[in-house]
């Protein structure tokens, strides 16, 4: 089911979404499974604010605005993405690859 | 008269006014400069003070000598930017200045603040040193003079970071000192990074990366600091990993000026938000940002100032004009990097391409090897400070295109 999912979205070679617009809940529900992360209502919140945030700047959010502009701190965010919060978040909202820039 | 307010006489704010007054018909227009500090510090020179290849003096110079004459430089603290109003208050007798045209040159700084215990838990210029600032690194000049050996763990707490290269130009000499004063066999070099690797980019992450291990140089990547231990000596990263250190050499948060944050023109970093081609910002159209204080995806250095430069003029001249701003940036760097023994590496990229591998053709001078050590390279390192001062401040023409050109680079 999961796979079937995924075989349909294209990914780049790091494993993110080409075209953040094809995404759909399913999908990063599928990411998700597929990264070994259970997706509580706390995750979704940060996905959810990505996906808003992703759409008014057209980069993904950083840590520190993940932080700043939502009720979910440092601690927290780390338990809900526990390697590199930053870019699952990123990868199961369906958007590119943060670039913590150049 | 007509007005335009450079705000910041750095890198980016001393080029733009030595090449717009040559644009602009001084019956018609005034133009002011302001900043706070009367010393241009030399910013890449920074890199060589801890190891006593330069002292402080030899990356000072009086700010005033590289104002041309015809431009008003005001020295005060910058406190407030009023956008609305078409004009700046200083601190300095609270003068406002209304300006026709504003441009932002007020780079970024570390916030060492920004990091638990950093600063604030004793170990501060003992034995936590920086090297983004001119005491940060005469400090810790003082300090390896007399260190007899340990841990020394170089730490970036957070990205981006300007000249996001020079960690790793620091751990290169930092290699290279050690040997030098016969100690290396009893420092023990940690890198602790929060990027996946040695640096952003794929091609150059992995050979930079190699060169580490070849220096013996250990990475510890995805670590994001949360907090410093100075009873413990030792950095903890948010997800619970620890590493001790005897020294810590660490690149704070970088952040934009503290004025752009007050006046509510900033991101989260204070970093103005700009169109990324055109350098105009995406709120107010007579506001333009140069250097290290706008928002654009690319590296925060002294070289992409001096490609913006010609975009950024202009685009504000053709505004004056009445015409659309062109797209014409694209990202363009290029990064002399010192990799100890008298050697060097250069790297080219923008917004598209990464750094790759070839060579750098430059009429009369080159070619420099992409990606690669050679002593040419470093010769062009230490060659640029005086390329610094006597050519790239006073806007004067340098070999290097704004846009980023592919020949000589292997795909
Ligand atoms: C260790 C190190 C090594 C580097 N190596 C290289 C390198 O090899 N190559 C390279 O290209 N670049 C390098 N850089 C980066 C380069 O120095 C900067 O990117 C460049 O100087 C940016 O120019 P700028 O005009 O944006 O900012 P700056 O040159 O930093 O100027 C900002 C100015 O604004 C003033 N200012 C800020 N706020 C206020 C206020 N409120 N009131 C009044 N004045 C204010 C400051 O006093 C300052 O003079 C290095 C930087 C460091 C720290």
């Amino acid at each position: 089911m999961t796979q079937d999912i995924l075989d349909n979205v294209e990914f780049d070679a790091e494993g993110f979404m080409v075209k953040a617009s094809d995404w759909t809940k399913e999908i990063g529900e599928a990411i998700a499974e597929a990264l070994e992360v259970e997706l509580t209502d706390r995750h979704w919140h940060v996905i959810d604010f990505a996906r808003t945030d992703f759409e008014e700047s057209g980069e993904p959010p950083t840590l520190r605005r993940i932080t700043k502009q939502t009720d979910v701190d440092m601690k927290e965010i780390y338990q809900l993405f526990p390697d590199g919060p930053a870019k699952l978040a990123a990868n199961i909202a369906g958007l590119k690859k943060p670039t913590g820039c150049i | 008269m007509k007005r335009v307010v450079i705000l910041g006489a750095g890198t980016g704010g001393t080029m733009v006014a030595n090449k717009l007054v040559h644009e602009l018909d001084e019956r018609e227009w005034e133009i002011v400069i302001v900043d706070r500090d009367e010393t241009h510090y030399y910013q890449p020179g920074l890199l060589f003070i801890p190891f006593g290849i330069y002292s402080p003096r030899d990356i000072e110079k009086p700010k005033r000598d590289f104002i041309p004459r015809g431009i008003n430089l005001i020295l005060s603290d910058i406190e407030m930017i009023e956008p609305e109003k078409n004009r700046v208050v200083l601190s300095k007798d609270k003068q406002t200045l209304s300006y026709d045209y504003l441009v932002i040159a007020t780079g970024t700084h570390i916030q060492p603040s920004e990091t638990d215990g950093l600063m604030d838990g004793g170990g501060w210029r003992k034995n936590i040193f920086d090297f983004y600032t001119p005491d940060g690194a005469a400090d810790l000049a003082g300090f390896l003079k007399y260190w007899k050996g340990g841990r020394m763990v170089v730490n970036v707490a957070e990205m981006p970071i300007k000249c996001p290269v020079a960690p790793l130009e620091f751990l290169f000499l930092a290699d290279w000192y050690f040997h030098q004063k016969g100690i290396r066999d009893k420092v023990e070099i940690v890198y602790a990074t929060p990027l996946d690797g040695a640096f952003t980019k794929p091609r150059a992450a992995s050979i930079l990366g190699s060169m580490l291990e070849k220096k013996g140089i250990n990475l510890e990547t995805n670590f994001n600091i949360g907090q410093v231990d100075n009873k413990k000596q030792a950095i903890k990263s948010w997800d619970d990993r620890e590493i001790p250190y005897d020294l810590l050499v660490t690149v704070p948060t970088n952040m934009g000026a503290e004025v752009i944050a007050r006046s509510g023109l900033g991101d989260d970093l204070n970093y103005v938000p700009i169109d990324k081609h055109t350098l105009q910002s995406n709120k107010y159209e007579n506001i333009w940002v140069i250097g290290d204080a706008g928002n654009t995806p690319t590296s925060k250095a002294g070289s992409v100032a001096h490609f913006m430069l010609d975009v950024l003029l202009d685009n504000m001249l053709r505004h004056m004009e009445g015409l659309e701003p062109l797209a014409e940036f694209d990202g363009h760097a290029n990064c002399f990097i010192e990799s100890g023994f008298d050697q060097g590496i250069l790297i080219d990229f923008n917004y598209d391409v990464e750094p790759l591998p070839g060579k750098y053709p430059l009429p009369g001078l080159g070619p420099f090897s992409l990606l690669k050590e050679s002593p040419a390279n470093h010769w062009g390192k230490m060659m640029f400070r005086w390329v610094y001062w006597n050519v790239l401040l006073k806007g004067g023409d340098m070999p290097f295109e704004s846009q980023m050109t592919m020949a000589g680079k292997w795909q």
